[in-house]
This record gives C-alpha cells, structure tokens and sequence, in this order.
C-alpha cells in the first residue's frame, strides 16, 4: 500500500509547495490548522484583555496551547488503525482512572474531579470525552448499520457508565458533554429517527427524575436560569452580568481592554466559562460573528474531512469531534446569552483552564490522523 | 428484519452524509438562534444593558454640605463643625446586614443595644445610598476597622464633618442640636437631599433653621469596581464622572449674649429653674437657660442607647427644656398686669386705699383666702398692694373684675397661647375661663367664684412658662409693645459673607392701656426694689439704676401637691417655686428677665438675686457704673461677627485630612 501511494501522488506531490509539504509530512489538515491558531490567537487577546492584563497567566495558556499543539501533532501522526484499536483498551483505563478519582480522588471547590499526580492535577473525565466516543465508534464500526436494539442496549451501557461516574463527581456538565459526544456517535451512525425521538423523550423524562435527585446548587442553577431576576445578587448574578456585559457591547463593542463589565470585576469567570460575555463587550456583535465565523469554519472543515474518510469508525469518529466542538460552542454562547442554563462550559481554545485545551486539540490531532491516513484504511 | 445482515459500505457513507447535513442543518438553526439572541441583546437592548452597565461601575458618593455655624451676638461660634472619621453602610452592598453588624459588635465598633433601630434605618434607606451606622471614631477605632475593612464589604470610612459645639452644654435649651436622621425623620425628607447627611436638627435653632443650616448638598462620581473599591485607572474604561460642588449652609447668628448666658447658667447650677431675658425692644433673646442642662455633643456624635437611658431617667429631667416648657403658675408676677387690666376696665381707683386683713372670704361664703403668709397688709392703696405683694387687696380685686374680664385680659399679655418664638417646643400655658373649664372638666365641678379670686394672684388653675412670663414682662418694660421673642436675628452667606438681618416682629400693642395707668404701675414694681416694704428691697438694695421688679411664688399646682405647697419648710419637691420678674433700667428698659427656681420657696430669696446678677452683668461695665446704651443700630447689627476664610468650618481646625479615603 505504501508503495502504491508513492507512485500515483509522485506527480501530484511535485506541484505542492514546500508548506503543503511539511503539512502533509505531519499529517496536519492545514486549512484546519489555520482556523484552529486563528481562534486560539484570538482567544489569547480576549484573555489578555478579561484578565487584567496578567501576563503569567498568558504565559500558562500559551504553554498549553503549545502542550496540545504537540500532542495534536502526535497523535495526528498515529495511524487510525492504532487509534481504533486502541480504542477499547483507552476506555477500560479511563473507567479504572474514574474508578480511582471516586476512591482517592484529590477535592477542590467541593468536587472530587482531579487525580493528584505529583507536579500536575489531571482530570480523567477529560480522557473520557475522547475516550467514550471511540469506544461507540470502535464498537459500532464492524457491526451493520443502522445499529439494532441490542446494539443499542450495549452502547447505553458503554455510555452510561462513565457518565454516570464522572456526574457523580460531582461535574454535570462534562458528564452530559461525554453524553453528547457518544451520542452523536448512535446519531451519525444511522440510529432510527423514531428510536431517536422516543429516546429524546425518555432523557426528557429522565431529567424531570434526576431534576429530584440533583445537588441544591444544580437544581437552584436550572431555576436561576427560569428567572434569573429573583437573585440578583445571589445565583442570578451571573446570568444578569453576563448579559449586561454582552447588551452594552453593542454592534462594535466598547473596544480591547475597555470592557467596564469584565475589567471592574462585576463579571464572574470572565477568563474561563464567561469570556464570551467579555469578547461580546469589547469587540460588540462584530467581534462575535467574527469569532462565530471561525468556529464555523473548524466545524465545518472538520465535518468534511469526517466525510472524506473511507471507514466507519473514522467517519463516526472524526464527526462526533466535529459535531462535540459544535455543542461546546453551542452551550457556552447559549449559557453566557441567557438562551441555557448556566453550565461549566468552556468556550473552546478561548476559556483560560488546564485540560480544556488539550483535550479539544487532541481530538483535531484525532480528526487530522484519520483523514490525513484515510488512504491507508481498508 | 433479515436475520443475517451484512455491512453496506455505500450505504453506510450515504447514511453518515445524510446525518451530517441535518446535523449541519441543525447547526446553522442553533447558529440562527445565537446571533438572533445576540442581535435581541446587543442591538435592540442595547441602549438598556449600556444603561445597566454605566449604573454597575460608577459610584455617586455625596459629599455632604458643611454645615452653617450659629454664631451668637458677639461673634462667638456656639455650634461649628469638626473633622470626624464615621462609618458608613451602602446597603445594597452588604451581602448579609445582620452579620456584618453582628461582627462590628463583635470589633467593639457598635453596641449591641443600638442594633434593632439601626436596622431599621438602614432598610429605611435607598438601599444604593450610604447610610451612617457610626459616627466619630476615634483613631484607634479608624485603626481597628481599618486593618479588618476587607472583612466587611459595603462599610467604609468615611471623613465628615460632625457637629461640635465648643462650649458642650452652654445655651443648649436656645440652640438645641443635632442626631442622628431616625427612620421616622427620613420619612418626611427629601432623601436626595439628604444623602449624604448623617445629622438633622433635632431642637432649638438647629431644628428651627435646619433648612438653612444643611445647605446643599453636592456629589462627586466615582469608577468603583464589583467590590466597590474605586478604580485607579479610570480614564480607560471611556466613563463620564460628574462632580457636583456642595454649598455650605449659611450661618446662623443668634441674640444670645454668652456672657449673660454663662452666668445664668452659673447661678442657676445644682437648682431646677430657668431663665429668660429679653431685650424688650427687639424680642431678642439675651439669655435663655434651663437647669440642669445637658452636653448637646452627645447626640451629634451619635448617643448610644445607654447614655440616652441614662439621661432619660435622670429624676432632674435634664432633657425638659424647662424654660420652653415648664407650666406653673405665675404666683404673684401676674399681680401688675392684673392691675393694669382692672385700671383699664375702671373697676379700681387707684389711689383708693383699702383695709385689707390677713385673709378674705367670698360674700356669703365661710371660706378663707389668706394673705401668702398671714400678715396684715393694713390700708393699702394699688402701689403698696403691688409693692407688699398682697394678696387680699387682689382678690377682691379679682372678684370684682369677674372672671371674664380677667379671662379677656390675660391673653393680652400673651398668657394661654404660644408666645411665637422661632424655635419649636413652645407650651402655650393656660389661661383659664369657666368655658375652658367646662370643656377639660366637664363632669367635675365647674367653675367656683373661688377659681376667680385665686386667678387674682397667679394660682389655680392659671399657668405660664418662663418665656411667657419673660415676654410679659418684656410687654411691661415696653408699656405695652408685644415684640416675637426670637433667637435668630440675621443668616450670614457663608461664600458672600453678606448677612441678611432680620427685622424685630412687632405683634401685638396695647394702646387701651392710659399712660397714668403704666405709670402707677410701673412706679409700684420699682417700689417693690426700693421700698423698705416692698418685697424685694433686700435683694435690690442699692442698685445704681432703677429695676422694676415683681416676686412671685407658685403654689405647686393642683395635681403636683393637692394644694398642700409651703413655702419655706417640708421636703423640696413639695416646696413652692421661687418667681422673680424684672426690667431695667426702669425708665429706659433694655432687659426684662424672668427667672424660676423650682422648689426654691419665696420668690425674692429664691429667684431675685439671680435676676439681680444677671442684670447686673448686663447694665453694668467694669467700673460699676451703667454702660451707655448702645443704640437701636448696633442692637441688631451686631459688630462681633466678621468673615472667616473657609465657609461652614470652625478656623481651629486645619483641612481635612484624605487619610481615611478608601
């Protein structure tokens, strides 16, 4: 197979220019790249800006940039085969390191979501939000499609498992994105619409039950969202400074580093869940469609390069990272606008915060191996 | 379902292509359904949220008016404004009230006595506005709070400026002082007004002037951040501040004579008593004094619950204002004007001389009304029964006249209804009619011929307060000019230094009265200072001018001793009140004077010589002799006051200091 590539691209390849070369040795989507850096350039002037001009702090996330630059480069360069196989293996140490977190895990704000691994604190509900999707891609990709209920019977318990752990962290959020990402796996792989609907019913259902079961300041989050006018000060605030921010933004935004909003403190988390709020009061409506844009395109390259692949697992792979970076956007723009619940969200490659980065580009360094290889799968 | 399936790769990447272009579609609807949000929020709503945003960072901070000072006739502050350090509450701030005050308590900032009531003014106020919970650290407090004030977000310490009265409880009764605003009080400000302001006039010129006094006050805006420290940088967040200068409020200059006013107090210190003195011609308040008295500091820096207890339930009752307020009868004080009505009215001859006993009884009746001390008055004329004060010729005197003339005439010396002053707390005493009788008793007894004799004399039923009796005495020294007493005389602008006086308010002249008759009585109220009979010749003796004078001595009334008052003897609280009114000089009146001592017995012993000290200390210069009038033109104007550099502060103290700024 190799030296069947060599001899039909040798003519093809004389044509590239010396960048498209490089690319193509790395085996990186260059299109992509260029929306990914672009986004992220732009992430770190908005943080710049929402922190206070604190330096060490640009310095952190650039070195995490760098960190899942590396490993987006990485795995970029392992062979969907590697990855596929993997794949079960990857999930059964992701469920031993939840497993562990339940155990010994390390506290911090009233959660037990971190492992204590010496120098670094990791999250293994990150792993998950890789690991989970490839486990449904691996398990569906060699069985027909569209899946029958026994298929499905299986991949709920796939799901449900790390889901289950990680909410019990307790971390909602993540827990429904692992949901989501798996999801979207059944969804793209041709799941009934009717089964679709019936199960969109049931996690209806299924939420008005676990509304009961939820921590105070879950359910109190889910009311505040209704109203967030009745605690303004309290659970409220959030919401109501987060659009303050946004409205008084305007079309062209109050200008970088002008934002009264974020830099006089009135707006929570503005470097990490509500930066989108700061984007839209500094750089307006303009600023937003801007970056709205970008994301856009990374989803939208992503989308092709999935469908550009030539095997199941790839193509439910490589869409499910799409589709997961869509609904990241999605819940953040729609938490910090006021249009969903407050959930803890990161807007991705903007959000200041550790394992965000890394896992999100070590999900393109996935989508990047399996388009870039695609002519090596069978 | 065929039971063997096997894998359809086209169909498989047709099915994946499918899903993906509805999952796009999807997409671009939520995608729709962000911008449309973000269009709702930063388009439409934008002027609203820009609205909100401004609110959130700038902070309108009053800065309060220095208050005008009061300043008496001879240019002394008697009220000024000091720097002070005091701790402010911006309710909607504070995450928890109750803890927070809690923990103040707890530094040993605040008491927890005062707790309930500064609740609840602070939720009577807007809850954006500061509100004053502390007034007057000290340093060490400032210290104390300081190290701790990022445990108490929404307090902060504030530099004002707190009233300061420099001489403490001098001429407290005239110039009353200042508290704190009460939730009460607030409910009928204008709370713009008065945001900012941690004080209001709670009586006397302070209360009366309070309009005047305040001023206006100003404001300057400040970039704070969530927390509410202000913002260093401000000129980068693009914000328009607005600063709003305040203006001092204009000062106040009084009648008072200090140096009268002192003395007064002097002589009266360790009694319960009061003083009046009026400058007959003008209304002007000389001196006014009420005993004991109290340190007005107290409440300008914020009295706390115990101390106001404590001067609640003093038996002395250091809060009456006795001079404003105090009802008793007027004793034999009210013998001249009766005189002047009855000569009036005709009903006496002057000259006519009658056997007066030591006791008369009503035609037909048994009952005795005896001479105050049972002495034999003899044949005596109007003069001598005015100058041996007897109390038979006045009440057939009395009798005669009836009880509606007396009735009539009593008012016209401004007894039974306020006299007018312009400050506020004013009794209005009584003069009683058989109607007003019928009215307050109606299942009583109604009124007895015997309410009418006891009228006669002061006694019974008829009541006065000590500024009362000093106007009417002020009425006789005029022969019959009724001016307003007054404190205030002229506002001084504090930025233009230009003093607006005021014109004496004449209200009332009584023209029926003959000058024979003035003159007649009059002559008797000298004699009662300089006839070897006259009741208070000891203690006038050898006056280098003329006084005009008239003892009295108050029966405790009927429900203070069940008509069982003695003068001399039996336990104080059951011991008569001592009156004593006078003027001088008597030709040429410039003070009239009414003074009372509770519960001192006679009034000669018990209140001339303070009438005598004090007119002395006004009439008399240095070497003894009377000073030279100092005209009509320097009584109003007077040359004492003169400008100062800096509006509303006290000169003693320097700037202040921006130490205590956040």
């Amino acid at each position: 197979m190799i030296h069947e590539e060599i001899s039909t691209d040798s003519r093809t390849r004389r044509t590239l220019s010396g960048a498209a070369r490089v690319l193509l040795a790395l085996k990186v989507d260059g299109p992509l790249a260029v929306g990914l850096g672009l986004t992220a350039a732009f992430g770190l002037a908005v943080l710049y800006s929402a922190s206070g001009e604190n330096t060490p702090m640009l310095v952190r996330t650039l070195l995490r940039l760098v960190l899942g630059i590396v490993i987006m480069l990485a795995v970029a360069r392992i062979s969907p085969n590697l990855l596929r196989r993997a794949s079960p293996w990857l999930y059964g140490l992701g469920i031993l390191l939840l497993l562990a977190v339940a155990a010994v895990g390390h506290v911090h704000l009233g959660a037990k979501r971190w492992l204590d691994l010496g120098p670094i604190h990791f999250q293994p509900s990150e792993l998950m939000k890789l690991a989970v999707p490839m486990m449904c891609a691996w398990y569906l990709h060699e069985r027909p499609l569209p899946p029958r209920w026994s298929d499905l019977g299986m991949l709920a318990l796939i799901i449900l498992a790390p889901v289950a752990l990680v909410a019990k962290e307790p971390d909602l959020g993540t827990a429904a994105l692992i949901a989501a990402a798996a999801a979207v796996v059944v969804f793209l792989a041709g799941l009934r619409v009717r089964v679709l609907i019936a199960l969109l019913l049931l996690a209806v259902a299924a939420g008005a039950v676990g509304l009961r079961f939820m921590h105070g300041y879950q359910r109190e989050r889910l009311l505040t969202f209704l109203n967030p006018e009745a605690h303004p000060l309290g659970a409220g605030y959030h919401i109501i400074q987060s659009q303050i921010a946004v409205g008084s933004g305007g079309v062209f935004g109050k200008g970088w580093m002008a934002g009264s909003q974020a830099r006089l403190d009135f707006l929570p988390e503005r470097t990490t869940d509500f930066i989108f709020a700061v984007i839209g009061e500094e750089f307006g409506l303009l600023g937003l469609v801007v970056l709205l844009l970008l994301y856009a395109f990374v989803i939208g390259r992503s989308i092709y390069l999935s469908m550009q692949c030539p095997d199941t697992f790839s193509r439910l792979l490589g869409g499910s990272i799409a589709l997961t970076f869509f609904v990241y956007v999605f819940i953040n723009a729609g938490m910090v606008t006021g249009l969903v619940p407050v959930v803890g969200v990161p807007l991705p490659l903007v959000s200041y915060g550790g394992s965000s980065v890394v896992t999100v580009l070590s999900g393109f360094g996935i989508l990047m191996s399996l388009y870039s290889h695609r002519k090596l799968m069978g | 379902m065929s039971p063997v399936r096997i894998k359809d790769h086209w169909r498989e990447q047709r099915m994946f292509n499918r899903r993906a272009w509805f999952a796009g579609a999807v997409m671009v609807l939520a995608a729709f359904a962000v911008l449309g949000r973000l269009y709702y929020l930063q388009v439409v709503r934008q002027h609203y949220y820009e609205v909100l945003s401004l609110d959130n960072g700038v902070r309108t901070v009053p800065i309060p008016a220095a208050r005008g000072l009061i300043i008496a006739r001879d240019g002394e502050v008697i009220a000024s404004n000091r720097p002070t350090f005091d701790l402010d509450l911006t309710p909607d701030r504070v995450p928890d009230l109750n803890d927070e005050l809690e923990h103040l308590v707890r530094l040993g900032l605040l008491q927890q006595t005062d707790l309930p009531e500064l609740i609840r003014t602070i939720r009577s106020r807007l809850s954006f506005d500061a509100v004053p919970i502390r007034l007057d650290l000290s340093a060490e407090e400032v210290a104390r709070f300081a190290a701790r004030r990022y445990e108490f977000p929404g307090i902060n310490i504030s530099p004002r400026q707190a009233r300061w009265y420099p001489f403490g409880k001098l001429a407290v009764d005239a110039i009353g002082y200042v508290g704190t605003i009460s939730a009460r009080e607030l409910a009928h400000l204008n709370q713009a007004e008065y945001a900012g302001t941690a004080v209001i006039g709670q009586t006397g010129v302070e209360a009366a002037y309070e309009k005047y006094l305040h001023g206006t006050n100003g404001y300057r805006q400040t970039l704070v951040d969530a927390l509410g420290r202000p913002v260093r940088r401000a000129g980068a967040l693009g914000k328009e501040l607005h600063f709003k200068a305040p203006v001092a409020g204009d000062d106040v200059i009084v009648s008072l004579d200090l140096k009268i006013q002192r003395l007064a107090e002097k002589l009266l210190k360790g009694q319960d008593g009061a003083v009046v003195a009026i400058d007959p011609w003008t209304g002007d308040i000389i001196a006014m004094a009420s005993s004991p008295a109290f340190d007005p500091n107290l409440f300008a820096r914020g009295i706390s619950e115990k101390q106001y207890e404590a001067l609640v339930n003093n038996p002395r009752l250091p809060l009456f204002n006795r001079a404003l307020r105090a009802q008793l009868p007027s004793g034999s004080t009210i013998k001249p004007g009766i005189a002047l009505g009855a000569l009036t009215e005709g009903i006496i001859n002057p000259t006519k001389r009658i056997y007066a006993a030591s006791a008369w009884h009503l035609p037909g009746s048994a009952h005795l009304f005896h001479n105050a001390a049972h002495e034999v008055c003899g044949w005596v004329g109007l003069r001598m029964a005015i100058i041996m004060s007897c109390d038979v010729y006045f009440y057939r005197l009395a009798y005669k006249m009836g009880v509606d003339r007396l009735g009539a005439w009593l008012p016209n010396f401004g007894f039974g209804h306020p006299t007018g002053i312009d400050i506020p707390g004013e009794q209005s005493g009584l003069a009683p009619t058989p109607a007003w009788m019928a009215k307050h008793y109606p299942h009583d007894r109604g009124w007895y011929p015997g309410d009418t004799v006891i009228l006669g004399i002061g006694q019974g039923d008829f009541l006065t307060t000590p500024l009362q009796l000093a106007h009417y005495t002020a009425m006789l020294a005029t022969r019959g000019l009724s001016f307003q007493p007054r404190l205030v005389t002229g506002l001084r602008n504090p930025r233009t230094q230009q003093i607006h006086w005021k014109r004496p308010i004449l209200d009332g002249n009584l023209t029926m009265i003959s000058p024979a008759s003035w003159k007649v009585v009059i002559k008797a109220m000298v004699g009662v200072t300089t006839n070897p009979r006259g009741t208070a010749y000891w203690q006038m003796i050898n006056s280098p001018y003329p006084i005009a004078g008239k003892t009295g001595t108050a029966q405790l009334t009927r429900e203070q001793a069940n008509d069982v008052g003695n003068e001399d003897t039996g336990p104080e609280k059951l011991r008569d009140d001592a009156w004593f009114i006078a003027f001088a000089p008597a030709q040429a009146p410039r003070i009239a004077i009414a003074v009372l001592v509770e519960h001192a017995g006679y009034g000669a012993t018990g209140a001339a010589p303070i009438a005598r000290k004090l007119m002395n200390a006004y009439l008399l210069g240095p070497n003894g002799k009377l000073l030279a009038h100092p005209g009509r033109a320097a009584l109003s104007e007077p040359a004492g006051i003169k400008p100062r550099a800096e509006p509303g502060v006290d000169p003693r103290f320097t700037p202040l200091q921006r130490a205590a700024e956040p």
